[in-house]
């Protein structure tokens, strides 16, 4: 910085020990905190290896290819006991993942519904929303976790009694069962037709906004994209002879067997995360939809925008510079917190990581493995936010 | 306004100036009242009655349950679980009886405070608490005089004290091993010592964050990105499972100060942060002028730029120890017995077992957690309009 | 031994006072700080639970209080360090606690690979399986529990048998998997699952914790060996051979009818075996050998009771938990415990 280089030009004058000259005083403090660290990590790394000889702990990362041993309830991948300690933990990262993914797109859903409900005319709505934010802001996530796991089991009916929804669907004690899909022969065609679908949708959006902009005429570029995205799949799904059918679940001796279930452990973990975010989101939403100057809005309705117009070109595009970046703290909270999934027997990689640990008493190594994949996904959601910030951010001209 | 612009688009010829005063019009109904507030209110549009009604549903169906679960059906006197469980079950309520449990809480609330801390030495928690309080108050209160003087005492000589009172071993005072400590106690000692400890490490990181000197900048961001990067839970078993075996063989430390170099490191990363917003908020004019009068680095930043920056950031580091209360309860995951972690364990009492038990206890949990964290919320608003006004 | 380095590293150390160095001797250590230092269970009825006053008690709580006596005359110099599954063996191997009594199984590679070594073995466990009997009345037998969820504890050897068991039979089964001993009976006691499945003694534990402990029943199939050992460090023999002879004296005690009631007198006896277990034959050296006093048994029997008390208080018929001796009576009435001669 300039205002150091003033100082310093200042202190030397002739006659001054070199000792009080801010450079060499630089290098000096540098020098005795980084010989500080080193000697600190000397002497921990000391003491770790002349303790884990002492118990007599291999170190290293060899003990992952060993045959875990254990089963896991949930996996999105092919797993069995005889798999090695690193499938496991693969089946943890993924399951950390999956669920983090799909808490964040409720969390901000919820979030974004609850931040514009705070600003609602609607005096009823905006109390339900702020009862809502307070309420959740203020306990502890762990304690949410525990809620919604007691809650969901002490409500739920015995497999026996289970709630039957629509479409063969079923709730209980055990979770969310329904069918599963079975897709016949010619159901490639389906894929294809979205995929279609969705490149003509591109194409026509784009030649919308170039007419628009030589002609001034609007083209329902919406509408037409959904009758494309989904007609052109419904029209394959038709002309390939309905290649679907359903495994529904049945009553078997203990659970109902077949379909797919979702079990409640994550069930509790997913919607603890996305209602507990949920109302940081919204928290952070109101103050960005509060950020844009009300001249906006106004300035918006002289040019004759409706409300929804309005909301969707003038603010929204505005507030998300304001909300992106705490949003992405908040991004990063979800998927931190959903550690917690240890608490209620969710298979994430912190619980997964335990197990191993405990099994194989590697403790430095299953630590530096969680930090690691941890820092990692924290580290590519910073990434990826702030070129999503970079993209929304004001282009001054 | 509408009139005056018109008139001169009229044109001179078609000018019109009424003759008569204009009768006047009836009063508009209900401005005010009960109708006019629920039509502005709840009904003004299509879409907000839609709404309206929708909400109402849902609280007639959400609402009265809940009152009735948590206060008419309750249970609230008995001596052990019969009160709180079915006639077929053994108990004393009748069929397909639901409600809290409030006699557990009852039976199990000294233990929700105080942990299994010995019954006759508890007198020395109740008066570091009062201490507390009586430091405390005076601290939040604006106008209270004094300031430096009383955050010295509540910030380097309350913990002190605090130390020898709980703790014990010297003094005539008998030694209370931390183990015995748990509940509400624990809670608050992990939440105090975790701000004590990492606001000055935090400022002193921050500090280094925005230092030239590339190897202290370089350790201060490494350090606080990847604790910042990672779960508390991986720091606090990093605490618990690692800490041992970095220290010389055979050396052996209390587990609750484990987790509290857990729970300290983890909120210096963030206090860290927090305190940095603080520091860059302060116009460069501010530093240069400090140079200028020919103060050294640590001149400076003790008496012009950290005062300033401080006071900026009072509600950030009020709302980083409101996650700080909350994440406490995680000592439970590393087999402390926090609040949570205390209340969760007496599910599983033989005497209190019953399906309402684990329904009560977490609400007890979760109100007490919330007056905690809503009170501390409204005092950082209430500091932030403060300090808003304060600079305008 | 005060380790001051380390204090003055840690600012806050001052919390540290416990800080102590564990060289070779455990013994030795042990006797110079004044108390032992027992790692148990956070909460297991009948093997180690704490009552409101902090107060522990249970089988494995005796144990550590039985080795106290030996070393110190005073079954109640030990303090205790409640542990759960993970942090038991990083706390012995660390020091931080001298003596393992909490329902360890005892296996080669926690043997060889953890660095540490087991004296003994308190009691026989297996693991078995608990249903609701009212809610599954047709369920007689484990090899029924095809496609049922089972609750089990994560960490511990019997989420690898349950997984085993299930292979070799061909079955399927739901895992629902805890940390915590709590969760898992809160699961379980919710309805989560179908079958409880650990050790059979932590089964009766746990079945009185239940809401309804009367609608639980225990299968009859054992599908593991679960020896609980004792465990110590490694390659402290001395140590390892306080506890381990400790053991075996409450075994001989049992086996001679010595009680805790009858100890004073029994040191009289005209059974010259009693007399050399009790040191009070002549010129005895073998309480000294072992680096404690002659009395070292006495002291035991006078602070516990022998193995037979000790069972009884509380797992046995004057517990709740009303478990019965089976693969833990004597030898002589067809258990395994067998109490190695005193000689």
């Amino acid at each position: 910085m300039a205002t150091q280089d003033i100082a310093e030009s200042g202190r030397e004058s002739p006659g001054v020990s070199f000792l009080y000259d801010p450079k060499i005083r630089g290098i000096v403090y540098q020098a005795v905190v980084f010989i500080a660290i080193i000697g600190l990590i000397y002497w921990i790394v000391g003491n770790t290896v002349a303790n884990l000889q002492r118990a007599n702990i291999a170190s290293g990362f060899s003990f992952l290819k060993g045959r875990a041993g254990f089963d896991v309830s949930e996996s999105l991948i092919a797993y069995s006991s005889d798999s090695t300690y690193a499938r496991a933990l693969l089946v943890g990262v993924l399951n950390t993942l999956y669920v983090a993914a799909i808490g964040i797109v409720t969390a901000s859903i919820i979030g974004f519904l609850v931040g514009i409900g705070r600003l609602s005319r609607n005096w009823l709505i905006a109390k339900i929303c702020l009862v809502y934010v307070e309420v959740f802001r203020n306990i502890p996530t762990l304690l949410v976790i525990f809620f919604w796991y007691f809650g969901v089991l002490s409500v739920l009916p015995e497999v026996r009694e289970s709630y039957s929804l629509p479409f063969s669907s079923f709730l209980n004690k055990r979770g969310l069962f329904f069918p599963d899909p079975v897709w016949g022969d010619k159901a490639w065609l389906i894929g294809v037709a979205v995929l279609v679908g969705l490149a003509l949708s591109v194409l026509v959006s784009r030649w919308a906004r170039s007419r628009q902009m030589a002609t001034g005429q609007i083209f329902p570029v919406y509408r037409t994209a959904a009758a494309l995205i989904f007609g052109l799949p419904l029209l394959a799904f038709i002309l390939a002879g309905f290649p679907l059918s359903f495994n529904y679940p049945k009553l078997g001796t203990f659970n109902l067997a077949g379909g797919s279930q979702v079990r409640p452990e994550f069930l509790a973990l997913f919607l603890a995360l996305s209602f507990y975010t949920a109302s940081f989101i919204a928290e952070v939403v109101r103050a960005g939809i509060l950020g844009v100057s009300k001249g906006q809005t106004e300035a918006a309705s002289a040019l004759g925008l409706r409300p929804g117009q309005t909301m969707r070109q003038v603010v929204v595009p505005q507030a998300l510079r304001i909300i992106i970046p705490p949003l992405t703290n908040q991004y990063l909270n979800l998927i931190k917190n959903s550690s917690l999934a240890i608490a209620i027997g969710f298979p994430d990689l912190v619980a997964v990581g335990g197990t191993i640990l405990n099994q194989t008493g590697q403790a430095i190594e299953i630590v530096a493995i969680w930090m690691a994949i941890y820092l990692g996904i924290s580290l590519a959601t910073s990434a990826f936010m702030n070129w999503f910030n970079g993209k929304m951010a004001l282009v001054e001209r | 306004m509408a009139n005056l612009d018109l008139t001169p688009r009229l044109g001179p010829d078609l000018n019109f100036v009424r003759k008569e005063m204009a009768a006047a019009e009836r009063p508009p109904i209900g401005v005010g009242g009960l109708t006019h507030w629920l039509r502005t209110n709840l009904f003004a549009t299509p879409t907000d009655a839609a709404l309206s009604i929708l909400a109402i549903l849902a609280l007639v169906w959400f609402l009265p349950p809940m009152f009735d679960w948590l206060f008419i059906n309750a249970a609230w006197t008995g001596s052990d679980r019969t009160a709180c469980i079915t006639v077929a079950q053994g108990g004393l309520q009748p069929a397909n009886w639901s409600g809290a449990c409030w006699p557990f809480i009852h039976a199990k609330f000294e233990q929700f405070i105080y942990g299994r801390y010995p019954m006759e030495e508890r007198w020395r928690v109740n008066l570091t608490a009062a201490l507390f309080v009586l430091l405390l108050v005076p601290l939040l209160i604006p106008r209270a005089p004094y300031k430096k003087l009383n955050a010295l005492l509540f910030f380097v000589a309350f913990p002190v004290v605090a130390f020898f009172l709980l703790v014990g071993g010297s003094l005539d005072l008998s030694y209370v091993e931390t183990p015995l400590w748990g509940g509400l106690l624990v809670t608050l000692v992990l939440a105090f010592v975790g701000i004590v400890v990492s606001l000055p490490l935090g400022i002193i990181l921050a500090m280094g964050r925005r230092s030239k000197l590339p190897v202290i900048k370089l350790l201060s961001v490494i350090f606080i990105e990847t604790v910042r990067g990672v779960p508390l839970v991986t720091v606090l078993f990093m605490a618990s499972v690692m800490l041992p075996l970095f220290l010389p063989p055979g050396t052996n430390f209390d587990k609750l100060l484990r987790a509290l170099i857990g729970v300290a490191l983890f909120e210096t990363a963030y206090l860290a942060e927090v305190v940095r917003g603080g520091l860059q908020a302060i116009p460069k004019g501010q530093f240069e002028g400090a140079d200028s009068l020919g103060l050294s680095y640590w001149q400076k930043m003790r008496l012009i730029i950290l005062p300033q920056a401080l006071k900026l950031v009072i509600p950030g580091i009020v709302n980083s120890f409101i996650s700080l209360f909350k994440d406490t309860s995680l000592v439970y995951i590393i087999g402390m017995f926090d609040l949570l972690g205390i209340v969760r364990q007496n599910f599983s009492d033989t005497n209190w077992a019953s399906p309402e038990t684990p329904a009560t206890g977490l609400i007890f949990a979760g109100f007490v957690f919330w007056i905690f964290c809503f009170g501390m919320s409204r005092y950082s608003i209430f500091m932030e309009r403060r300090l808003d006004t304060s600079h305008k | 031994m005060k380790k001051s380095v380390f204090k003055s590293v840690l600012g806050v150390a001052a919390l540290a006072w416990t800080a102590t160095v564990a060289n070779a001797g455990t013994l030795d250590d042990v006797k110079a700080k004044g108390f032992l230092q027992c790692g148990v269970n956070t909460s297991l009825a009948g093997f180690s639970a704490p009552n409101d006053k902090g107060e522990w008690s249970g089988f494995d709580v005796d144990y550590c209080r039985a080795v106290a006596a030996a070393v110190f005359g005073d079954a109640t110099k030990v303090k205790f360090t409640p542990l759960n599954a993970k942090e038991r063996f990083t706390a012995l191997q660390s020091g931080e606690i001298d003596l393992l009594v909490r329902n360890t199984t005892y296996t080669i590679s926690r043997d060889t690979a953890l660095g540490l070594d087991f004296a003994g073995i308190n009691y026989y466990d297996g693991q078995g399986f608990m249903i609701n009997a009212k809610k599954l009345s047709g369920i007689n037998s484990a090899l029924q529990l095809s496609g049922a969820s089972i609750c089990v504890q994560s960490g511990t050897t019997t989420e690898l048998n349950l997984a085993d068991y299930f292979k070799t039979n061909k079955m399927e089964y739901n895992p629902v998997v805890f940390e915590k001993l709590e969760e898992v009976n809160a699961a379980y006691d919710a309805g989560r699952c179908d079958a409880y499945t650990s050790d059979q003694s932590q089964l009766y534990a746990v079945r009185l914790s239940l809401a309804n402990p009367d609608d639980h029943v225990v299968l009859p199939e054992i599908i593991s060996k679960e020896p609980f050992g004792l465990g110590v460090r490694q390659g402290d023999s001395q140590w390892a051979d306080v506890v381990r002879w400790t053991h075996f004296a409450m075994l001989n005690a049992e086996e001679f009818g010595i009680t805790q009631a009858n100890v004073e007198e029994m040191k009289n006896s005209a059974n010259p075996e009693i007399k050399r277990l009790l040191g009070s034959e002549a010129d005895t050296k073998i309480g000294t050998d072992l680096g404690l006093t002659n009395d070292w048994v006495v002291r035991i029997i006078k602070g516990v009771g022998n193995y037979g008390e000790v069972f009884e208080r509380n797992l046995g018929a004057s517990s709740p938990l009303k478990i019965a001796r089976g693969l833990n009576a004597q030898w002589t009435k067809g258990g395994l415990q067998y109490g190695v001669p005193v000689r």
